[in-house]
Order: C-alpha cells, then structure tokens, then sequence
C-alpha cells in the first residue's frame, strides 16, 4: 500500500483490537480437546482483521462513498432496468415473519409466507400470460437454466431427440451459456436490417433437431420483434418450443403478454421488471413462467392451495428435481409482491408506457448527433452507436462511456449488442423525470463536441472518478485477487 | 382517437410516486419526438398479441395498507423470534450484528449494479476483493470466487468445474451431503453427461471404504460435506488422499462456515475446491433465500473458477484499484464455451459477509464457533440422556446432531410449538431409515434456558 492508496480492511488491523460482543457460554464449558478430535482443530484463527466497531463502521462508509448507485444518481444502463428501489420494499423484507423465517419451518407455521409465494405466482401469471411461475432460480441466468431444463425434459418425456437450440446474434451470452449448461449444440441466426430475427434464416435454420428458440422481446437492441407471429409459426410448426428471455419485461407490462405472443416458458428478472435492488450485482431473482404444457417438469417444490391453506407439492415423478436448495431468494418475492401490490394493474400499464415514451424521448434527442443503426420506434431501450466520433477523431465509445462519469451519471451499457459497432445502449426507465432526462442528454451532446474539440480530454477519462482508468490488462496477467497482508 | 388511447392518454391518471412524468411533460415528450400519443410507440405491437384489457390484478394499495397487509402475512409465520429455533439442516439462526445491515443496507450498495464502470464502483469491488481474501483466510484456500447462488448450486458448479479440469465424466458424492445439495448436483450434471455416484454414508459419515471401492480412472471428483449434513465432522485428509491417489479432486461443502472458526480449514487438509453456503456470514435465514454460494480453491485451478473475480490493479497515476477480471471465462465474452452461464449472483452478500468477517475479526469468529460447539455439546448431552432419546450416530460433531426419538419427529415437532419451540428437521423425508431421525442444531442464539426448556419438553413428550 502506497500513501494514496485507499487502504483495504486488513490494514487497518491492530493487534487486539476487537469488533463483536458475544456473552459467555452460559453452559458449562469443556475442553475444546474432548469435544473434537485433536487432528480437526484449527491452530491458528484465520487471518481476519482486527478492528474496533467504529473502524468497520467508517471504512464500509467511505467505501459506499466510492460506489455510483441509484440512489445517487442517472443509471441509464441499458438492459438492466436500473429504476428505482423503493425503500418500503426494504422494510417489508426485513420483517421478522419473513427475514427470520426458517426455511424448514413447519408449512402449518409457514402460511404467511406460502400465501405470499402463492399470491405472487398468481399474479406474475396473469401479467406474462403463463400458467404457472417457479420462484427457485436466483437470478435470470439461473432462470435460462431452469426453463432450458424443463424443455429439454419436456423433449425426453416425448422420446424426441433434440440436439440444437437456436439463439438470435443480438442475444445475451447467458443464452447461448445456458444452451450449452443443458447439453444443446447453439445454432446463431442472425439479425435482418430492421433488427428483428431474420425469418428466412429462422425458417431455414429450424428443423425437427431444434428443441427450442431463445428470443428476448422486446430484442437487445430494443426493438419489438415484429416478425413475433410468423416466428412462433416457424417454431411451434417443428415442434420447437419458444424461450423468452424476460430481462427487456419492463416494456410489455400490460401491453402484450409473452403467453399470448406463443411463449412457452420465459424467465423474468424480478431485480429488473419488478425492482428488487441489484445489490452490486445480486441477489437477483429469476421467476420463471410456463405454459401448462410444461407444468409436470417445474423444479420442486411447487406450492399448491387445498381449501385456506397451502403446502409444498415435492411428490412430482417428472420434476426436473432442484436448481438450488430451498425455494428461491424468498426476500426478494417480498419486495416483488410488495411492488405489485403497490403499482396495480393501471400502475403497471403505466410502467411500460412511460419507460418506452421516456426511452423515445431521448432517443429523439441523441439521434441527430450519435449514429442509429436500426432506425425504428424503439421501446424501453435504444442502441446508438459512436462510429461517427471513432471515425472522426478515434475517441471510441469505451471513452464516451468513462466520460459520462466526470457529468455525474453512470455510463449506458457499452459494447453490447455484439452485433453493433461502437454500441451504446440507454435505458432511461420509467422512474426517471424529465429534467434528468434532459440532464443526461445534453451531457451526451457535449461530449459528441468535445471528441471533436478536445478529444484527448475524452480519451483520458474519467477524471474526477475516486481513481482514474485502470490497468486492466495488468490485473488479468497479474491476477491479485486476495490480499497478501498478515493482520 | 380510438377509446382506449382516450382512456390511457387522456382520462384523468393518478400520478404515481415511482413515475414522475407529469401530463404535460408527456405532451411536450411526445412532440419532440413527433408521435402524436404513447400508443403510436406501441404500434410495432401486432394486433394479434395485444392485450386489450386491464391486467387482472387485485387493486393498488397505499403505502399504509400495503405495509399492514404484508405485516399480517409476516405474522402468520412461526420464525426465529417468535420460538426457539433448533432448525438448522443448511440455514442457520445466527446473531448478526447490527452493523452488517446498518452498512451493507446503504443505498450507496445495495442501488448499485454489477461494476461494469470500475472507475465508479471501487467501493463495492473493493469490498469484493476484501470478502474473497477473507473467504480465502477461512477456508485456507488460495483463491475464492465472488459468489454463486448458493452452497446447492455451488457445489454442482463444482462438480462441473472438476470435470473440466480433469476431463474425466463421473463424480462420487457421499450420501452424508445435505440433499438438496445432492438433488441439485443431479440436476446441474446430468444433461453434461456427468455421471453421480451416491455412496451411502456409514454410521452419519462418509464410507472411505466404500468411495475407494467406488472410486476409478473415470472419477473426476470426491464430495462431501463438513461438517456433513449430519452435523458429523469427516475424515477430510484421509478422503482427499484417496481421492488425490486416484488422480480425483476433493471437493468440500461446507454448509456453516462459522465452523471454520474452530475447525481446520479444508485448505490445510488437501481439499481442492470448497464450495458452500456463506448465509451463516451476516446474514438471516430468509426462509431460504436470499443466500451465498461460496466458491474457492487452489491457485492452479483459477482459470476454471466460473462466476465473477475481483482483481486488484493500479489506475494511470499509480494509485491501487479493483476491477472484475480474468473474464474471458465468463458467459458475455466466451458465451457457449464459458465457464458457467452464471452473470447476477450475490454481491450484496458478500459484501454483508465482509463487514461481518471484518467485525468478528480473528477473535470472534473463534469465539462464536466455540459458542455453537459448547451449547451444542450440552444439548446432545442432555437430549441423549432422556430415556427413549438416543444419538442416532457417534461421530464427533460441530452444531448439529442427529438424536433417534422415540415418537415421530414430526409430532414432536407438533407437540413442541405450544412450549414456543421450533424442533429439529425430520429427517425421514430424505433417508427412510431415519424416519426416527431429528436433525437438531443448537447456535449460539440458543440459551441454557431454551434447551433446557427443550429438554423438559421432550421428557413430557416421550
């Protein structure tokens, strides 16, 4: 550590010094040797910190104030729904009947919270058109996971034989990864001009070997497929089922259900749609719908009314048996039913209305200034992209990005769609006002002037971040990835 | 305008306190971008697959109501503070000190997203990089992940993680492992083509004899759990040389890393990837979930590790800084050849894990893990030395113990909630030869008095 460093917990350690209190055994007490076996006892204590209260305190503080968040600011991080988190969420997950619920708990003693999981599925059915919901999988990749699994036993219970899965070039990586988790060869079909699916190629590519097409919708570029019913006539007219990857939900609420546009069986983020707080990248939470079709293979257990009360189903012979232990990250369905029951059937409409005006609305104001590959209506995100500036002065868009930092805002999502050059992609959200809006916008148009007028202020970005760029490189060829410090 | 544009456009709409665009920064938005209504946006949508009626939802609530409403669902629970819980079998009642949430809960965290901004985000990556040292420290392995999903998912990752690094197809898990972990396992490695061996456990541990018969050319790792789900401690070494002697890696669950405090870490006995659950590190019982899939192993291995890493680096002027690295293992670059498809994962409760790491320190966590062990101690003692209550198993053991009871486990349970008891888990439901079997645990959030309030109360049952 060097004296403008930010020193990391280990050292601020001073032997002695202690940060717990725990009371004596109220038990009578017995030499540790002859309650374990001598060969199984730690000899020395892990080389941990040792710090006061005030210390833990401070140091996690000012760490928070080296962290970009919401609550502090524009997070127009495209594909990620960075909308606001309700604080009444955190306190309705933080009630006792639920945050210290444990998960064995007797169903008799568990209603509350079985009614909750209950009410939430029924609920999440009825916005995405699906049947039933499982809350196991703890995050949307997990979600991909878990719904690929059930139409890969879908297929088995069938005695079909189905080797390939057909995912579009614009789609998340998790797609493809997952495809590959659950034993299926990736069949890439590429994107036409209007950024839809390309229905020629899908037509082509699909065949009675496919198990299924993974499509996000609205697309990764934002944009709605339009092709949506012939695609699902290609699909469903081979037998192949249809993934939608929901991590782009927030666009349809109310407008259009993924169980009427043919959807079998969809994941939906409920960090993203549905607010629970990303956490720095989790707990997320990975619902995942289906359609009845698929209802023998969800994940167990399934959570069932009889009469008041509800139970935990295990006994269910087709079941794709467990995706992780338990029932999910239960704390998040808190703050997911708590959202809607606040927002309401009128409130959710609204969600997906002001989230594509909003998207529109800067979209409207960037066009003329950054280039529009797809150049369409887009919905709750769009795609630019900075060939423009990288060709005039080099300034890429990896520049822009650490740019945007210095005017206060969290950078969009860059380099994503693979299929786009020099992408940026914004996601305004619906909770965003305006005046923010036209903030974050205005800040994109100066930085558009200064890659011509000062460019090599924008490649030496970010300037007034806690540090400045870093060495990338250096830390994947040196990899530094615990502290070598003894306390 | 047809009616129902008239009805979302026009009639009078509540403004919402998440949606601040007001109707007349609607109109001015929609002038700029020269559509003449919201539903214009929307026209991309065909027909067909419009919804062309209100969700069927029940009506929005107030702050107020919502809050009695969730209340009144919280309180129909029976959870840790309302009973004495002896619940354990992978999620634990442990203290978590004030400061965990009080900081971990901060806005400035818990509203961030993964740090796709490095610049911007060293608090919560560097918190990171202080969570996989300190993980490292316990378990006394060289590198630890930035966190799976839980300890279920994480010791399937595990299993696959073994499997490529030995390029070897089967993998032999003892029945001693919780099995949820096992049920999970099954599910992450069948459609990979790896083959699970269950070897029954002998006397609540792992059978040595029987996983060598077991164990071949083919075996890519050796599972188990420690303490295992039994609440029984293993002969770790002696299963990780038998493993290694066949070319075998040793992967070790570990469903309570507070016992780490006082046990030696799989690091020093030979294991190679730890996989487990880190609730146990901060954070509440949940009923279930949110939860911490931990991951860690050897310095050799790191280029296999699926999920996130947290490195250290230095930015242009020199000062240190973190950033997420060796990614090119990772689902958004390698996309059907990475590591893991796994992209969101756990953060936040690594990060909770570190404050309460950090709060502990290397006194408290020796001292909370002796708490568990000695109250544990005088429960098994006492429970075992009421007439029809005996220990199903001799093993020593951490927190967790198996007792064979002389009414079913089931209605004991009944039986103990109007004496404010929550009991053990039943463990006929996973191994039919344990329908006598009650899973007891005994944290350090249990008094003298609770168990002894137990004790009476099993005195009266049986």
């Amino acid at each position: 550590m060097s004296a403008k460093d930010f020193p990391v917990i280990v050292e601020l350690s001073t032997p002695g010094r202690v940060g717990f209190s725990f009371p004596e055994p109220d038990v009578p007490e017995r030499p540790i040797e002859r309650l374990l076996p001598v060969d199984q006892i730690r000899e020395a204590p892990p080389g941990l910190p040792e710090v006061s209260e005030l210390d833990v305190v401070r140091h996690y503080t000012r760490l928070s104030h080296r962290n970009f968040s919401i609550d502090e600011g524009f997070y127009p991080l495209g594909s990620c729904t960075m909308k606001y988190n309700p604080k009444i969420h955190e306190e309705t997950a933080a009630l006792p009947g639920f945050r210290r619920l444990h998960p064995y708990a007797p169903a008799e003693e568990a209603q509350g919270a079985l009614q909750l999981m209950w009410e939430l599925e029924r609920a999440l059915a009825e916005v995405s058109g699906m049947d039933r919901v499982t809350f196991q999988p703890a995050a949307g990749a997990h979600g991909e996971l878990t719904g690929m699994l059930m139409v890969r036993a879908y297929f088995a219970a069938r005695g079909e034989k189905r080797t390939k899965v057909i995912v579009p070039d614009s789609a998340h990586g998790t797609n493809p990864a997952t495809a590959a988790m659950v034993g299926y060869q990736v069949i890439t079909v590429k994107s036409d001009s209007r950024g839809n699916m390309d229905v020629r190629a899908l037509r082509q590519a699909m065949d009675e070997s496919v198990a299924a097409i993974m499509l996000t919708n609205p697309n990764t570029l934002g944009l709605f497929e339009e092709s949506i019913v012939e695609l699902e006539e290609i699909v469903h007219g081979r037998g192949g089922q249809m993934y939608l990857d929901g991590a782009n939900f927030n666009a349809m609420l109310g407008m259009t259900r993924p169980g009427d546009q043919g959807f079998d069986v969809m994941h939906m983020n409920l960090h993203k749609t549905f607010t629970t707080p990303h956490g720095g990248g989790g707990p997320g939470a990975g619902a995942v719908g289906i359609r009845s079709h698929l209802t023998p293979f969800l994940p167990v257990p399934v959570i069932e009314k009889e009469g008041d009360l509800f139970r935990l189903d295990d006994a269910r012979p087709q079941s794709i048996g467990k995706i992780r232990a338990f029932y999910g990250n239960f704390g998040n369905l808190v703050r997911a039913y708590t959202y809607i029951r606040t927002m309401g059937a009128d409130g959710l409409r609204q969600i997906a209305e002001t989230a594509v005006l909003n998207a529109n609305y800067m979209l409207a104001r960037l066009r003329g200034r950054f280039d529009l590959p797809y150049d369409r209506v887009c919905k709750h995100e769009f795609v630019l992209a900075g060939t423009r500036q990288k060709k005039r002065t080099g300034v890429t868009t990896r520049d822009m990005a650490k740019r945007v930092l210095d005017y206060g805002f969290h950078a969009p999502t860059i380099y994503f769609p693979l299929i786009v050059e020099e992408a940026i992609m914004i996601e305004p959200t619906e909770t965003e006002s305006k005046r923010t809006m036209d903030e974050f916008v205005d800040a994109m148009l100066a930085i558009d002037r200064e890659t011509q007028d000062n460019p090599d202020l924008v490649r030496s970005a970010p300037h007034t971040t806690p540090v400045k760029r870093l060495d990338e490189v250096r830390a994947a060829r040196q990899p530094d990835l615990r502290w070598k410090t003894r306390p | 305008m047809t009616a129902r544009q008239k009805s979302v456009d026009v009639a009078a709409r509540a403004q919402h306190k998440y949606i601040p665009a007001t109707d007349a920064e609607r109109e001015e938005m929609l002038r700029v971008i020269g559509v003449p209504s919201v539903d214009a946006l929307f026209a991309d949508i065909p027909a067909a697959v419009r919804l062309n009626r209100p969700l069927r939802l029940p009506p929005a609530l107030s702050d107020p109501e919502v809050v009695a409403h969730l209340r009144a669902l919280a309180e129909r629970n029976t959870h840790c503070d309302s009973a004495a819980c002896f619940l354990g079998a992978g999620a634990y009642d442990h203290y978590v000190p004030s400061v965990v949430w009080a900081l971990a809960g901060r806005g400035e965290f818990l509203t961030a997203y993964t740090p796709y901004q490095a610049e911007l985000m060293q608090g919560e990556l560097q918190a990171g990089y202080e969570y996989q040292s300190m993980l490292c420290e316990l378990t006394g392995m060289d590198v630890a992940n930035a966190s799976m999903y839980d300890g279920a998912s994480a010791t399937a990752e595990a299993a696959v993680m073994a499997k490529d690094l030995t390029k070897r197809n089967e993998v032999i898990v003892s029945t001693a492992v919780h099995p949820e972990y096992r049920q999970v396992l099954r599910t992450y490695t069948g459609p990979l083509g790896i083959t699970v061996a269950e070897v029954p456990h002998r006397l609540g541990v792992s059978d040595a004899e029987a996983i060598a018969r077991a164990i071949t050319d083919h075996t890519a790792a050796v599972i188990i759990q420690h303490p295992n789900f039994f609440g029984s401690l293993e002969e770790g070494k002696a299963l990780a040389d038998l493993a290694h002697r066949h070319g075998a890696l040793l992967v070790c669950a570990i469903a309570d890393p507070l016992s780490l405090g006082i046990l030696k870490p799989p690091g020093a006995w030979g294991a190679d990837i730890v996989a487990g659950e880190g609730q146990s590190l901060g954070n509440h019982v949940n009923f279930g979930g949110p939860y911490l899939g931990m991951m860690a192993t050897r310095q050799e291995f790191v280029r296999r590790i699926p999920g996130r890493l947290v490195g250290a680096t230095v930015d242009t002027e020199g000062r240190r800084g973190f950033v997420l690295t060796l990614q090119t293992r990772e689902q958004h670059i390698r996309r059907e050849r990475a590591s893991s498809n796994i992209c969101t994962n756990e953060a936040l409760l690594t990060l909770a894990a570190a404050i309460y790491m950090a709060a502990l320190g290397k006194q408290g966590l020796r001292k909370v893990a002796g708490l568990n062990l000695q109250k544990a101690a005088y429960a098994k003692e006492a429970i075992s030395g009421l007439r029809g209550y005996r220990l199903a198993f001799d093993a020593p053991t951490f927190h967790e113990f198996v007792v064979r009871t002389p009414v079913a486990p089931e209605e004991i349970n009944r039986r103990l909630r109007r004496h404010q008891i929550i009991g053990g888990a039943p463990l006929g439901r996973w191994y039919p030869d344990l329908k006598d079997g009650w899973l007891v645990c005994v944290t350090e959030q249990r008094t003298r008095e609770e168990i002894d309030r137990l004790t009476s109360a099993l005195e009266e049952i049986g």
